[in-house]
């Protein structure tokens, strides 16, 4: 049975790119709850841009997998959210339609690349929102913004229909208020979807009955090291020691492969962007190529006038690395360096059930605060060691500093994402 | 190098590029049957390259390419694995191909062919990999200076596979050869079908010894690697003997007019920035590669019809030299299977290759009811060829045919009786006085020009050689 709910939010924060009003719904487990769904996530019928000008007017003509089981499941898919466009970004300024602001704090950013997601569900406007990870999209505006978001184990979720940024990174997650309510919508995203062969065939289910039973933690010193604001170190310090107080055996470890981790990062995102959007050329998407140009002219024209700056800056980075003569130095030492991440976390592992740290070294960036890229890119520094390797990870608040929230960064063993949320539970109950 | 017209020697090298004739596409569940359709009409979000899509791999088309791979006795490679071929071009809806770089699907194997001498040749396989074929331009106004140019994305996706030689071609007679047998080899593992537009493409590497190679590309057809490569060949031995040097360059073959012409200078080199597709996962096939069986290839079969039919070495190799005419021979191998050979190999392709039909057209009922009559000595062999030329043209117009019992009836064809031959014979002797005269003087063409006489009464309707003895009695001696 079909029901219409209505949704026309004031959006104070600029959460939204778009707002479906009247919104059809079914009956199943979600029964009409509003979600919110960053725009890279294809939506049929629904206007989906990437926060970017080059897909104004792309109107997907066929629906992501979570959205096909997120509408079964009986939600109701009310808007899209902003974001840095194509995801690159950690603050949501990038958007191509005007920055999101911090529901915390409106001088502040929301973190990104999924500030839309995580400002509407922090502003009260919507229970449920998807965002999508690559080096930390989904994490970073959780913790910006005083929610919880998981970034699930690669292969875990579908990809299909993401409109790819990185590939071999991004997963597709739940944000929300509470860490129940992303175990909700794990349960429902996680259904197997042959169209995506980097997808594993491993149902989600978590108790959330709030037991530690004995676990042992990692605190790598890597994660409180230069750049870690000391005052945010303190607060999650103070979340560690709850979970020593609760029995956990808390270990100290080394991550020394964490010094290559940024570089490794942003060699593999920005060369799987560079060949991912070269299909925004002007024949099928946008304002369309020029009759009067070359081919060749007319894609250049429409590439300049569609790309930001910084999505530029990145196709050109990418595009760079993977040239001939090139290749060896950059992508092939990036997939070591990357092994290398993914080793590491896999020998800390023999001897923890979880690593826990902080998900940003800072709190939210007042607006415009940094406008050096390279400066923005460290920040980054805490969330990428998870995408690198494919883990876990979810960021829950801990804290405060200065009324701007921090967040705890939980991460686990490969598709041990239903003990980094029971962990996750644990303490947002007892914390 | 080129001296007194001596021939100078060729090195070529062929990178084929066939579809594999699967149902569905390489990455996505589109039909690849889009020949007779309209534009676009056999596109979905992964073909057409539609943000957020992904390709999952058609397990058919790596069992066909596998096929392939031991039918060439190549080794099938423990992990291949694929990789974006990033370049823009408006018929490339991702703005990359997926095709197989550093790790394809198998490496080294052979193919044998005959030389231009007659003698068996082993040509070396360097790899064959696999990749998606791109969509399709359509230029409005003409090629040169089109006034618009439309997308379709029918072909985009269609599996193809890239089987890549050694340098071990010596003349463009070999190039040829080798494609024939490739598609003879293809067409009997039932991967490939020849006969659909456009399932073929050639690029051809050609040099002079001693000299720079050049690629030459857009060859479509069989015939077409063996002309562009010839008019290559003189080209670059013109340019050498005027004291020109060959520039190593790629080179596009206008097929209507025979020739190569420059296409791409060496400022505008592509580098194509090949990476790992990270949605696709690695293939691990070998273990799966030695479960899948091949059938019978060319080889085998030309050797079982020497041994089963009798067949002559040369009718073998002409009969399986392609997969339809030798199931049409073994349909039609019924009753004098030596006869039938000749009559396949010897007439039947080639009045059908003067019609431009295919062997598939003739109704093998029919052939055989001709083979029969033929056989029991009821038609000249004149005669029946006579009939099966009326048979052919009776199916190119109207894609049916009489029996050849009607069509020997209606032109009135059949073996003409004892008595009238007796008859003609008597009336040949008492009117060529002179040519008997010459006979008797031992004059040896004039019995030749008898039996001509008595042919010319029946119309042609008799055996040359029953007509031959039919005289020889009559002039004998004793009846005088």
């Amino acid at each position: 049975m079909t029901k219409i709910t209505h949704f026309n939010p004031e959006d104070k924060f600029h959460a939204f790119l778009k707002t479906c009003g009247d919104t059809e719904y079914t009956t199943g487990p979600l029964n009409g709850e509003n979600i919110a769904i960053k725009d890279n996530i294809s939506t049929k019928g629904i206007e989906t841009t990437c926060g970017s000008r080059i897909l104004t007017g792309y109107i997907p003509p066929y629906d992501a997998h979570v959205i096909t089981l997120l509408k079964k499941a009986g939600a109701a898919i009310v808007g899209k959210t902003n974001m840095d466009e194509f995801g690159m970004g950690t603050t949501t300024e990038n958007s191509a339609f005007g920055p999101t602001l911090n529901p915390s704090n409106p001088d502040h950013v929301p973190g990104g690349s999924s500030g839309g997601s995580a400002a509407a569900v922090a502003a009260g406007i919507v229970p449920f929102a998807l965002g999508s990870d690559t080096g930390g999209s989904i994490r970073c505006p959780a913790s910006f913004c005083g929610i919880t978001g998981l970034k699930p184990s690669y292969g875990r979720v579908s990809r299909y229909g993401l409109i790819a940024y990185a590939n071999s990174l991004e997963q597709i997650g739940p944000m929300a208020k509470d860490v129940k309510s992303v175990s909700r919508l794990m349960e429902i995203i996680t259904e197997y979807d042959p169209r995506d062969p980097t997808m594993i065939n491993k149902p989600y289910h978590c108790r959330c009955d709030g037991e530690l039973n004995g676990i042992s933690v990692g605190v790598p010193e890597e994660f409180f090291g230069k750049g870690v604001d000391p005052s945010v170190a303190s607060v999650v310090w103070n979340a560690i020691k709850w979970f020593e107080g609760e029995g956990a055996e808390i270990i100290t470890c080394r991550m020394p492969s964490v010094e290559y981790a940024l570089a490794a990062y942003y060699v593999t995102c920005t060369c799987e962007a560079s060949s991912n959007l070269a299909r925004f050329d002007g024949v099928r998407y946008g304002p369309g190529a020029s009759l009067k140009l070359s081919w060749h002219d007319s894609f250049s024209e429409r590439r300049t006038e569609g790309f930001g700056t910084e999505v530029k800056r990145r196709i050109m980075l990418g595009t760079f690395a993977l040239s001939s003569g090139y290749y060896g130095k950059y992508y092939a030492k990036a997939q070591i360096a990357r092994e290398n991440v993914k080793n590491d976390c896999m020998r800390i592992f023999k001897d923890v059930d979880l690593i826990i740290g902080p998900t940003m070294p800072v709190v939210a960036f007042k607006l415009g605060e940094i406008s050096d890229p390279l400066q923005m890119y460290l920040t980054d520094i805490l969330t990428v060691p998870a995408n690198l390797a494919g883990l876990p990870a979810i960021s829950i608040p801990c804290g405060k500093v200065d009324g701007l929230p921090v967040g705890l960064q939980i991460i686990g063993k490969p598709f041990e994402d239903e003990r980094v949320v029971e962990t996750a539970y644990c303490y947002e109950q007892g914390g | 190098m080129s001296r007194g017209g001596k021939l100078v020697n060729m090195i070529i090298g062929l990178e084929v590029h066939c579809q594999l004739d699967t149902k569905s596409k390489l990455f996505c569940g589109c039909s690849t049957d889009y020949r007779d359709d309209g534009p676009n009409t056999h596109s979905c979000p992964i073909c057409s390259g539609l943000p957020g899509s992904l390709p999952s791999i058609n397990k058919k088309a790596v069992e066909y390419a596998i096929r392939v791979a031991k039918s060439l006795k190549c080794e099938i490679c423990e992990e291949s694995e694929f990789s974006r071929k990033n370049y823009f071009y408006p018929d490339l809806p991702k703005g990359f191909q997926i095709t197989q770089y550093d790790h394809p699907l198998a490496l080294k194997g052979i193919l044998t062919i005959d030389d231009d001498e007659g003698l068996e040749k082993i040509v070396r396989i360097t790899r064959i990999h696999l990749e998606e074929d791109p969509g399709r331009l359509v230029h409005k106004g003409g090629v040169d200076r089109p006034k618009y140019t439309l997308v379709d994305y029918n072909r985009s996706g269609i599996p193809l596979i890239e089987i890549v030689t050694e340098p071990d071609l010596r003349s463009p007679q070999e190039a040829r050869r080798y494609l024939q047998k490739l598609r003879a080899t293809l067409e009997y593992l039932s991967v490939f079908d020849s006969e659909k537009e456009g399932s073929l493409r050639v690029d051809a590497n050609i040099s002079i010894e001693g000299s720079e190679r050049v690629e030459v590309k857009n060859i479509t057809s069989y015939k077409g690697v063996e002309k562009a490569l010839t008019f290559e060949y003189t080209r670059q031995k013109n340019a050498l003997r005027r004291g020109q040097k060959i520039i190593r360059e790629t080179r596009h073959f206008v097929e209507g007019r025979g020739v190569t012409t420059s296409s791409r200078s060496k400022e505008m080199e592509q580098d194509y920035r090949y990476f790992p597709e990270p949605d696709l996962l690695p293939l691990r096939v070998k273990e799966w590669s030695e479960k899948i069986s091949l059938p019978e290839l060319p080889d085998a079969r030309r050797e079982r019809f020497i041994e089963q039919y009798s067949c002559s070495p040369i009718h073998a190799k002409t009969l399986t030299g392609d997969l339809k005419v030798a199931e049409f021979y073994e349909k039609v191998a019924k009753i004098n299977p030596v006869l039938c050979a000749t009559w396949v190999a010897d007439t039947l392709l080639g009045e059908l290759y003067y019609r431009n039909m295919s062997v598939q057209a003739v109704p093998h009922e029919r052939f055989i009811e001709l083979i029969a009559i033929l056989d029991a000595g009821k038609i000249t062999e004149k005669s029946a060829v006579e009939v099966l030329r009326n048979l052919l043209d009776q199916i190119k117009d109207s894609g049916i045919c009489e029996s050849p019992n009607e069509c020997i009836v209606r032109l009135n064809l059949g073996k003409t009786g004892g008595d009238a031959i007796t008859k003609a014979v008597g009336e040949v002797i008492s009117e060529q006085k002179t040519a008997i005269k010459d006979l008797k003087n031992g004059k040896k063409g004039a019995m030749n020009f008898l039996v001509g006489q008595v042919m010319k009464k029946i119309r042609g309707r008799g055996d040359p050689q029953e007509i031959n003895l039919l005289l020889e009695q009559a002039l004998s001696p004793g009846d005088e």
